[in-house]
């Protein structure tokens, strides 16, 4: 029975209740319009449909029981959501989810807010009446960032979907299939050796505990009670606007009087702002862009701020490693600048002052943990905490974070800008550096606000006329988007002077490291507006503004002591680290000819499959088979000049066989 | 056979041209890669995946999804264990695990170093009558027990050391 009042508006009903169709993507969402909260574990809106848990199931008249996610909407269905069987199979699906689960929920990680044990619960689960059958699985820890508890995977594929679509670096698959599936690297490998670039997207939608940020919260409260350690902290922007989510504020609601005032409770000796560096971040990145602006060298220049786009432009594109600003990010800026200039305002060594910082990211402690970011073997950033870890420490600290007085930061490293603080957000780097180069190219109406680089979209394109000069800046978040824009770039279809990117759909405000939102589907756009709100109370908006940052360079900061402490350089790197391949040794004793060719990505792009069935043809052809030994590397340090082949460790950039050919009539004479 | 190694990476240009490198006929490929090499070793794998430009982890997903597709190189001499209902009342668990500890095997390595043994277990293979039984290399032999089955093993161990001296 269909009753639409009005002819015009296509109605479907859903458990007696009819529901005008407006475009709904699937029947979920319609259901979900008709607040009825069907529960879900594969279903996201915003990657694609996957239809494998089944915990969606309703009942459609005429057509029996079907997934909703995967189900299109027709007009006139009628759906139920709670009939007995459809209860009944619910209830199922979740004991044999829990029948294979590792269920040592009381230490579990995601205990609190795992969506197996939430639903379990709703669905009024007692008792599981299936044996118990997970085997316990090797944890992988390898990485810096995140944890892997493949004995806790419901197979929902969120993380696979999230790292192939939104993040296009596919570092997860599931691989084998019924009751041995399960997701994987390549070959089971570890996470720290394929390409994974530590962004956590898929720990922020893993619905249980099998994928976690790695927790470095003992490291601190050992500093911290160490009274040889002088702990000096410095958060984030992204973080202010979102811990307060953990203790049951709005996202977007500012805490960070409450932070810092609970950052002093816990023991930390001082408590520092990120955007601070951030600010200075600006002042030598946007100067290094206006001078390759006014030179038109390396352009565009790309942000280098989110170590998630830095490992994945360092993996895909060695070609464009000489336009990524050499900035390091603000965090590395604050720990190099805090190692050199507060060990020394305070008489201590670099062993003995620890670098704690709090970042809304997983990314970030990789990016602490590479070695550049080392002096003699002592990290500049000793430990990072992503915003959970440090919501955790507050609650085990015994925090009541409703009572706590707001209290201010330390100085002068608490001192920022509004352009420090939009750092959280996607368009904010950018909006940022052209604050200060408007500053500097129009200094009698400079202009703060470029709205045009704001909000939500995943690719932001516009152009900014600062005086004389036509800035064309893009802005993008989310990887996926990144490699569509460089791949224009690339192709000479699309031309920008400064691209910003951020690896998270975003921005850092949506980093792997932030809360999961369970209510608001707005919240990261929430958490942006925050940090902008806040931008426009701060006294100076512009980086170049910051008082305390003109007294360091004033005082002490020559350009070559800037370049040491915030700079650095990149290198290719390999997508998945392995062994070199043999591909053949012949079978005289002396090899007359050791032969290397490079299988990275780039070289076999640029030819070197070509390269590699030409040698090899010449080889028999000049019958010198049995006096060589041929091996492939899966990428090297020089792939930006690809192909790249060895000789007798002698290596031929941007190899042609002409050349190869040359080299090897040399030796074999 | 050197040479032929050298041949067969070629036959892997070959098949990823034939194919014109196209992703969408990765299991043809993988199915042709498999005939040459017998399995699908991992660096060749690698190798298609970026011949392809897909990646790694997703065509290995598709190459454990397929049930004949096999990942480890077999071994010369092929072991069957059957691990049917009547062998293992009949302690065909305990031949395997001597199995494994005589060739240093395990759940996941179920080919030795030296590739001259694969051992695999089965389903029942059928001769209940004469459980336990073990397949050596499609030579069938009933009722055994550890000791037999180390013996069979050290006699091909053996035959293989005067093969390789002669
Ligand atoms: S951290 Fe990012 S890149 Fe790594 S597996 Fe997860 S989604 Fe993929
Ligand atoms: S690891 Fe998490 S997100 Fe990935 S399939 Fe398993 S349960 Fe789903
Ligand atoms: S949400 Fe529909 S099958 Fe998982």
């Amino acid at each position: 029975m269909v009753s639409t009042s009005n002819m015009e508006i296509k109605t479907a009903v859903i458990d007696g209740m009819v529901t005008p169709l407006e475009g709904e993507k699937n029947l979920l969402e319609l259901i979900r319009k008709a607040n009825v909260e069907l529960p879900t574990f594969c279903y996201h809106s915003d990657i694609s449909v996957y239809g494998a848990c089944r915990m969606c199931m309703v009942e459609v008249e005429g057509r029996g029981i079907v997934p909703a996610c995967s189900t299109p909407i027709a007009p006139n269905m009628v759906v139920k959501t709670n009939t007995k069987q459809i209860r009944n199979m619910r209830k199922m699906i979740l004991e044999l989810m829990l029948a294979s689960h590792d269920q040592s929920c009381t230490t579990c990680p995601k205990s609190d807010e795992c969506k197996l044990q939430k639903l379990s619960r709703k669905m009024g689960i007692t008792k599981v009446r299936f044996k118990q059958m997970n085997a316990k699985c090797a944890i992988d820890d390898s990485s810096p960032s995140i944890v892997r508890d493949p004995g806790k995977c419901v197979l929902c594929g969120d993380c696979v979907r999230v790292c192939k679509e939104i993040q296009s670096v596919g570092a997860l698959d599931i691989a084998n299939r019924g009751a041995h599936a399960k997701v994987t690297p390549f070959f089971g490998q570890a996470l720290s050796k394929v390409e994974c670039v530590n962004c956590g997207q898929c720990v922020k939608i893993c619905p249980v505990g099998a994928l976690m940020p790695k927790y470095n919260i003992n490291e601190v409260w050992d500093a911290i009670h160490d009274s040889s350690k002088t702990v000096v902290v410095q958060i984030a922007p992204a973080v202010r606007v979102a811990l307060g989510e953990y203790f049951g504020q709005r996202p977007g609601a500012l805490s960070t009087g409450k932070i810092t005032a609970a950052l002093r409770m816990i023991g930390v000796d001082k408590v520092y702002d990120t955007c601070f560096s951030a600010d200075l971040t600006i002042i030598e990145e946007a100067s290094e862009f206006l001078d390759r602006f006014t030179k038109g060298e390396k352009l565009p220049q790309f942000t280098s701020c989110c170590p998630a786009w830095v490992k994945f432009a360092e993996q895909n594109y060695p070609e464009l490693l000489n336009n990524l600003s050499s900035c390091r990010s603000p965090q590395q800026m604050f720990s190099s600048l805090a190692k050199d200039k507060l060990t020394k305002d305070l008489n201590i060594s670099r062993e003995n002052l620890v670098v704690v910082s709090v970042m809304p990211c997983t990314a970030k402690k990789y990016e602490a943990a590479r070695p550049e970011f080392s002096v003699r073997g002592n990290r500049d950033t000793d430990i990072v905490l992503t915003t959970k870890e440090l919501a955790l420490m507050m609650k085990e600290r015994g925090i009541e974070f409703d009572k706590i007085e707001p209290a201010s930061f330390d100085m002068p490293f608490g001192f920022k800008t509004g352009a420090g603080v939009i750092f959280g957000a996607s368009g904010g780097v950018g909006e940022a550096v052209l604050r200060y180069a408007s500053a500097k190219l129009t200094p009698d109406a400079p202009v703060v606000d470029f709205k045009q680089v704001r909000g939500a979209d995943g690719i932001k394109t516009t152009e900014v006329n600062l005086g004389p000069a036509k800035i064309r800046v893009a802005v993008v978040s989310g990887l996926a988007n990144a490699r569509k824009l460089v791949e224009k770039v690339k192709a000479g279809e699309e031309y920008y002077d400064i691209i910003e990117v951020m690896a998270c759909c975003g921005g850092c405000v949506n980093g792997g490291g932030q809360p999961v939102p369970t209510h608001e589907p707005n919240a990261v756009q929430e958490r942006a507006k925050g940090l902008y709100a806040d931008d426009r109370t701060m006294l100076f908006r512009n980086s170049g503004e910051n008082p305390y940052l003109q007294k360091l360079y004033a005082d002490e900061m020559t350009h070559e002591k800037a370049h040491e402490l915030f700079h650095t350089e990149y290198e290719t790197k390999p997508r998945i680290t392995r062994p070199d391949m043999l591909l053949f040794e012949g079978r005289n004793e002396v090899k007359k000819l050791n032969l290397k060719i490079c299988f990275g990505a780039c070289c076999v792009s640029r030819g070197a499959q070509e390269l590699y069935q030409n040698v090899a043809a010449y080889l028999r052809e000049r019958d010198v088979i049995e006096d060589t030994i041929f091996t492939a590397s899966f990428g090297g340090a020089t792939c930006q000049n690809g192909p790249v082949f060895e000789i007798n460790g002698k290596k031929i950039n941007a190899c042609t066989f002409k050349k190869a050919k040359t080299a090897i009539d040399k030796i074999i004479k | 056979m050197t040479d032929k190694a050298l041949v067969k990476f070629d036959r892997v240009c070959e098949i990823l041209d034939k194919h014109g490198r196209n992703p969408h006929m990765l299991i043809k490929i993988l199915q042709e890669i498999q005939e040459e090499y017998k399995y699908l070793p991992e660096e060749i794998m690698m190798y298609i995946a970026t011949a392809l430009d897909i990646s790694p982890a997703f065509a290995y997903g598709v190459a454990t999804f397929y049930s004949h597709f096999t990942l480890q190189p077999k071994g010369k001499n092929i072991i069957k264990v059957c691990d049917g209902t009547a062998c293992h009342v009949k302690k065909s668990e305990e031949i395997i695990n001597a199995l494994e500890s005589k060739l240093g095997l395990s759940k996941e390595k179920h080919t030795t170093d030296d590739t001259l043994f694969t051992l695999e277990t089965v389903a029942c293979l059928g001769a209940c009558g004469i459980a336990p039984v073990v397949v050596l290399n499609d030579e069938v032999h009933g009722a055994m027990n550890k000791e037999k089955v180390i013996s069979l093993i050290d006699k091909i161990k053996a035959e293989e050391l005067a093969n390789a001296q002669s």
